[in-house]
Parts: structure tokens; C-alpha cells; sequence
């Protein structure tokens, strides 16, 4: 009763959370990167499925973007920026792993439940879109919380911005004012990121967040 | 041609292109009087909106509201290019900073000011989300300028929360437009706030109250909301204290105005919650953890950045106890904390540099040493901590009484956090400014001049509050309702 062109968005939203619940459990930064370029390759799929069942042809533009910048270009240089910092070793997570796919579980049925009760009106494929980058948003948030290393923290902020493009690119008829924008302030994001890192590195010879704790502000 | 030949093209026009310039222009003197004269030029534009207002388009709208935010804005941000000037000067002599530095300082700075301006004065949701990335951006590229490891860890603390409450803000700011949606059609009128506050009665509620959900919690966060308030006393601290001026006296209130835009969203449509007990509990809570807060703090700046957090929370609740009375307070409170708290950072940004070192135990006697600086920083606490007769005084007597005759419970604890934080706050002044002198005795070199102007601002508008701004401040505090 919904058609083929709902089951496609339906599919390829639901595997951004599915990739999303991947990025949680990887514990090396290779594959945590190869893993973020899967997220970025499945969002750009999803816009592009957007852009062509809203017959919104300046939706390619953003799935192009997607695929181009998060998919290519960032997994790259943050390769390279791996191999030259020499942290190819495995991510330390703070919490089990097990622990943290039950976490999002739980936020995945806590976006659901939100979601679904409160858009009862809306448009059906802008309705499951906005539930799932819920979801993906959450488990972005969880990702980054549950990381010490900077570089996985990035990615796991990054997943969440991809989040937001899913909630932006379901919303029919949204201004491109937003979805430019949303890319150029990820690029933005990542130039002030990667300064940020370079320094870190010129500095410390560390990106582990947990080695900068020697600062407490006032407690001395 | 006359949409953008006008106050609000200058605004808009006058930072970016002095952000060019100073990024090419060699030599610390001339960039910063170049910095100077565009902040001055920008206040002069502000100024000219009172009589010339231009038309209401799909991306910029001028009101009654945000004419006071955009006047505040400018002329706090001359203040502080002024302070800047001598400040960054000292630093280039103490080696602190190199030439490279400055003129990224100085570019910085007015792409700062492009970034707040610009958000103040959108009228497209989308477009102010926009703005106020970039305004935090490129503040925190601002406070790691000294690249020491303390200054990176804050301007990196600063960034994670600031995206993750900025990324909240804009799934708010989408689920809007997916409530306005259905009502308004496709395209940009339902981001268009002026076109969305005169139908917001018939937008769907429950997508409403989500949204604003999550408008709160991510424009909060840069309101510096307990307990979203990490970053802020660290971002204080490290960075250069002209842009703990403006991260306290302005960006703050962009934030909040943000809020209180969308806010007003709510109040229009009957069937969505009040977002009225939401802000008050936010705000009292950032009062009485700041408050306490306060007593445990060694480091000069980031007591005062506590006491911008404690100052926030009592407006976000004034606003959130809404009415005409409280409002008005609110937004007397919110002008009266950023002129006196930059006026504090400016003369803290002296004592730091006449003591060479920011933490309160080794700063002792700055009215015997330095006597105008030390007795600047007197009055200065004096008008934060609420005394009489300056202008903080009188609005946080105002959000007390309009409180007390609706719910006196609240208004207890509202008292309980003030004289717990003035308390706090005296105590710790009274260390630095009386006594014997102590630490480091240097002579003071820098100008006065923005210190003495925002303080005496504070003192006329505690004794004698000119009848038209009276006015102004009442009609707006209608507007918010």
C-alpha cells in the first residue's frame, strides 16, 4: 500500500541506523573510518532517492556533496592524518561494547517512539526519515560520548550531522539554503577540527582527549 | 537598490569587508584602528535603523525586538575593539602573540561581529541557525589563539558541545518547518519567521513542543544553561579577554535571543505547551549551581565567567516568567549584565596584564597599587553583584517583585541565589582590591576609557532610565508577551 518508492527511502533510512550501530562497536580506526565512508555512501543514496521521488533535482546536489566530501575526501585525509600521527592502534571505548549497543537500542526506540507519535499527520516517507535521523543523531552523540580519541569523536560527530542531512533532505520542499549550508559548515567544522588536531599533535604528541585531562581549570 | 543601501546593507556589508582587509593588512596599529572604525561605523548603521527601517524580506526583517539586540550588539563590539587595541598591543610586546596572530585576531573578531549581526537580524530560521554557527566558529578558533595546552583543551571543549547543542538546534529548526509545512506549502515561507508567527496557531502542537525541545537544549547550550554550561568558564578563561567580553556580553544574548524568537512561536499557537516553566526551572537552576559555584572558583576570569552563567539564568527565568513586567526586567537585566560584565572583562584583561597572572590569590591591593583600576573593579562588582543605585539593581528588583506577587516560593529561591552569588562575589573582590599589595606592581598603560563608559551607562540607567527607552523596552516586552 505504500509503494515501491516508500519501501526504497524505507531502506536505505533504516540502514544509515543500521550503519550508524556499526560505527559503535568498531574498535580500530581504520575501520571505524572505512565504516564512517559506508555511513556517508548509504546517506548520499538516500538523498539521491529524495531528490528524485520529490522531483527535486537540487537534492542531487547535496547527495553529490555527500558522497564527494564525507565519502571520499574526509576518510582520506583522516587516513593519512592516522598514518602520519601514528594512532593506528586500537580505539579505547570507555564503556563495553555490549553496553553501548543496548544504550542505543534504547535511543533508537526512544527517537521511534517520539517520532512517530508526534508527525501522525505528516507525509509518510518525511515521517520515517525524521524518525530514523533521530536515531542516527542519537547514536551519533552516543558514538562521540563513548570515545577518548579525537579523531573517532570526529566521526562520530560527523555521523551525526549526516543525521541532520536525512532530517533536512525528508522534509519536503525545505529551502537548499539549508542543505548548502549544512555541508559548507561541515566543511567549515572540519577545517577547524583538523587545525585543532594539528596543534593538538604539534603540542602533545597525543590525540587522546584523555591525556589533555591533566587540566582541571581551578582545581590546582 | 534601496533594500541594501541602508543601515541594515552597513551591518551586514561593513565586518566582512573589514575582515578582508585586516587579513591582509601588515603592522598592529593600523589594523587595529581600522578594527576600531568598522565596529564604530557598524554602531553608526545601527544607530541609523531607529529612522530608516527597511522592508521586511524573505531573509532579513527589522523589528522593534531586535533593534535592541542589534544596537547593544554594536556597540558593545566598539567598546571592546577600543579595549582590543590596547590590549592585543601589550600582548604583542610580551611576546604572547606574533604579527600572524593579530591580523587572524583582528579578521576573526569582525567575522565574529558579521556572524551575530547577521543572526539578528534574519528573519529566515534557516538562515540565523547559519549565522550562529558561524559566529560560534569563529570564536573558537578566537579562544585557542594562544595555542597553549590549556587554551587548545578549552577551544576544543568549547567546539564539541557547541556542535552537538548547535546540531540539536537545527533538527529543532527542521522539525519547525515540518510543522509548518502543511500549513504553509513547500518552499522558503515555512522558514520565514515573520510569515510563521502569524500562522503558527494552526501548526500542528505536539511537532511544535519537540521541536522546541530541541531548540532549547541546543540554543541553551550556548545560552550557557546549567548543566549545559562546561565550555563556557574555560572558553572565558583561555581565550584573549576582549573575546570573553563579547562571548559574555553579546554571544550570549544572540543565543537567548534565538530563544526567545522561537518562543514567541509557541506562545502563538494555543494548543502548544508554555515553554514558560521550562525556561524559568533551566534558569533558576544555572542561578543557584552558579551562586554556589561562585565560592570555589582561584581564577579571576573564570569567576566572572560563573557570573555570567548565574546573570543568565535569572533573565532566561524573567523571560520565562513572562508579562509585561517581567519581560521588561529581562530585557533590562539582559542590557544591563552584558554593559556591566564586558566593562568587569575589561578591566580584568588589565589586571591580568599589570599582575601577569589571573589567579585571585596573588592579586591583592589593586586600589593601592593601581587606585583607577582597582576602584574600576569596585564598582564593577559592585553593579553585578546587584547593589544599588546602579542599573542591575533596579532589574533584579523588578524580577523579584513581579515574582513575589505570582509565586513566592520561586521568588525565595530567585533571592537565595542572588545574595548567595553577590556574597561570593564581594568576598572575592574585597582579596583583590583591598589590603596591602602584593604579586607583581606594575603601572597600569591601558585606555580607561571603555570602562568608564560602560560603567558610567550602568550608574544613569540605575538613577534615571530615560523615558524613551522606558517606552521601548515596554512595547517589546508586549511583543514577547
Amino acid at each position: 500500500m505504500h509503494g515501491f518508492n516508500f519501501d526504497i527511502a524505507h531502506l536505505l533510512a533504516g540502514s544509515l541506523v543500521l550503519v550508524s550501530f556499526m560505527l559503535l562497536y568498531q574498535d580500530r580506526l581504520y575501520a571505524l573510518l572505512n565504516v564512517f565512508a559506508l555511513h556517508a555512501v548509504v546517506l548520499s543514496l538516500s538523498v539521491a532517492w529524495q531528490a528524485y521521488i520529490q522531483d527535486a533535482p537540487h537534492l542531487y546536489i547535496t547527495a553529490i556533496i555527500a558522497l564527494g566530501f564525507k565519502a571520499i575526501i574526509i576518510p582520506v585525509a583522516l587516513h593519512r592524518m592516522i598514518v602520519r600521527l601514528g594512532i593506528h592502534r586500537e580505539v579505547e571505548t570507555t564503556t563495553s561494547i555490549g553496553l553501548t549497543m543496548l544504550l542505543g537500542i534504547g535511543l533508537v526506540g526512544l527517537s521511534m517512539a517520539v517520532m512517530l507519535r508526534i508527525t501522525p499527520h505528516a507525509d509518510l516517507v518525511a515521517r520515517e526519515d525524521l524518525a530514523f535521523a533521530l536515531s542516527v543523531l542519537l547514536l551519533g552523540l552516543l558514538t562521540m560520548v563513548t570515545r577518548r580519541n579525537a579523531v573517532s569523536q570526529i566521526i562520530g560527530f560527523m555521523s551525526l550531522e549526516n543525521g541532520l542531512v536525512l532530517a533536512a533532505t525528508g522534509a519536503k520542499g525545505m529551502p537548499l539554503v539549508v542543505e548548502i549550508s549544512v555541508a559548507f559548515s561541515v566543511l567549515i567544522a572540519f577545517i577547524v577540527i583538523g587545525v585543532f588536531l594539528f596543534r593538538i599533535r604539534e603540542r602533545f604528541d597525543t590525540v587522546d582527549i584523555g591525556a589533555m585531562d591533566q587540566f582541571r581549570g581551578d582545581r590546582q | 537598490m534601496t533594500g541594501m543601501a541602508n543601515g541594515l546593507g552597513l551591518i551586514l556589508a561593513l565586518p566582512p569587508v573589514a575582515a578582508a582587509l585586516l587579513a591582509v593588512l601588515p603592522g598592529y596599529r593600523l589594523s587595529a584602528g581600522v578594527n576600531v572604525l568598522a565596529s564604530l561605523l557598524s554602531f553608526f548603521a545601527a544607530i541609523s535603523l531607529f529612522f530608516w527601517r527597511p522592508l521586511t524580506d524573505s531573509y532579513f526583517a527589522i523589528d522593534d525586538l531586535n533593534i535592541v539586540f542589534i544596537v547593544l550588539n554594536t556597540l558593545v563590539g566598539f567598546t571592546t575593539s577600543v579595549f582590543s587595541a590596547s590590549y592585543i598591543g601589550h600582548e604583542l610586546e610580551s611576546g604572547k602573540l606574533n604579527l600572524a596572530n593579530l591580523r587572524f585576531y583582528h579578521a576573526m573578531f569582525q567575522i565574529m561581529m558579521f556572524g551575530m549581526n547577521l543572526a539578528l537580524v534574519a528573519n529566515n530560521i534557516g538562515l540565523m541557525w547559519v549565522a550562529i554557527e558561524l559566529a560560534t566558529l569563529a570564536t573558537v578558533v578566537m579562544v585557542g589563539l594562544y595555542r597553549t595546552h590549556e587554551a587548545l583543551e578549552a577551544a576544543w571543549k568549547y567546539f564539541i558541545l557547541a556542535s552537538v547543542g548547535i546540531a540539536f538546534a537545527l533538527f529543532g529548526t527542521i522539525l519547525v518547518y515540518m510543522a509548518a509545512q502543511p500549513v504553509l506549502g513547500e518552499g522558503l515561507q515555512g522558514m520565514t519567521w515573520t510569515v510563521l508567527i502569524t500562522r503558527a496557531s494552526a501548526f500542528d502542537p505536539a511537532l511544535l513542543n519537540v521541536a522546541f525541545i530541541f531548540l532549547f537544549l541546543g540554543y541553551g547550550t550556548k545560552v550557557g544553561l546549567a548543566p549545559l554550561h562546561a565550555w563556557l568558564p574555560d572558553a572565558h578563561a583561555e581565550g584573549p579577554t576582549p573575546i570573553s567580553a563579547v562571548l559574555s556580553g553579546l554571544l550570549l544574548n544572540v543565543a537567548l535571543y534565538a530563544i526567545l524568537r522561537f518562543k514567541m512561536l509557541m506562545a502563538a499557537n494555543a494548543d502548544a505547551i508554555n515553554p514558560g516553566p521550562l525556561m524559568v526551572t533551566a534558569g533558576l537552576v544555572s542561578l543557584l549551581f552558579a551562586a554556589f559555584m561562585l565560592y570555589r572558583r582561584r581564577d579571576i576570569k573564570r569567576l566572572f565567567a560563573y557570573s555570567s552563567i548565574e546573570h543568565m539564568g535569572i533573565i532566561v527565568f524573567a523571560f520565562g516568567m513572562g508579562g509585561p513586567l517581567a519581560n521588561f526586567a529581562g530585557l533590562l537585566q539582559m542590557t544591563m549584565h552584558s554593559l556591566t560584565k564586558s566593562g568587569i572583562f575589561f578591566t580584568v584583561g588589565q589586571i591580568a596584564q599589570v599582575k601577569g597572572t589571573q589567579k585571585i590569590s596573588e592579586i591583592r591591593g589593586l586600589t593601592v597599587s593601581n587606585p583607577v583600576l582597582g576602584w574600576s573593579l569596585v564598582a564593577g562588582v559592585i553593579a553585578i553583584a546587584g547593589m544599588p543605585p546602579l542599573g542591575i539593581f533596579m532589574s533584579e528588583f523588578l524580577i523579584i517583585s513581579s515574582t513575589f506577587a505570582r509565586a513566592p516560593l520561586l521568588a525565595l529561591a530567585l533571592v537565595l541565589g542572588l545574595l548567595v552569588a553577590s556574597g561570593a562575589l564581594v568576598w572575592r573582590m574585597q582579596g583583590m582590591a583591598f589590603g596591602a599589595p602584593g604579586g607583581r606592581i606594575a603601572p597600569t598603560r591601558g585606555s580607561y576609557i571603555p570602562i568608564f563608559l560602560h560603567l558610567a551607562c550602568v550608574l544613569v540607567a540605575g538613577v534615571f532610565l530615560p523615558a524613551a527607552i522606558v517606552a521601548w523596552f515596554q512595547h517589546v516586552a508586549r511583543m514577547l508577551g
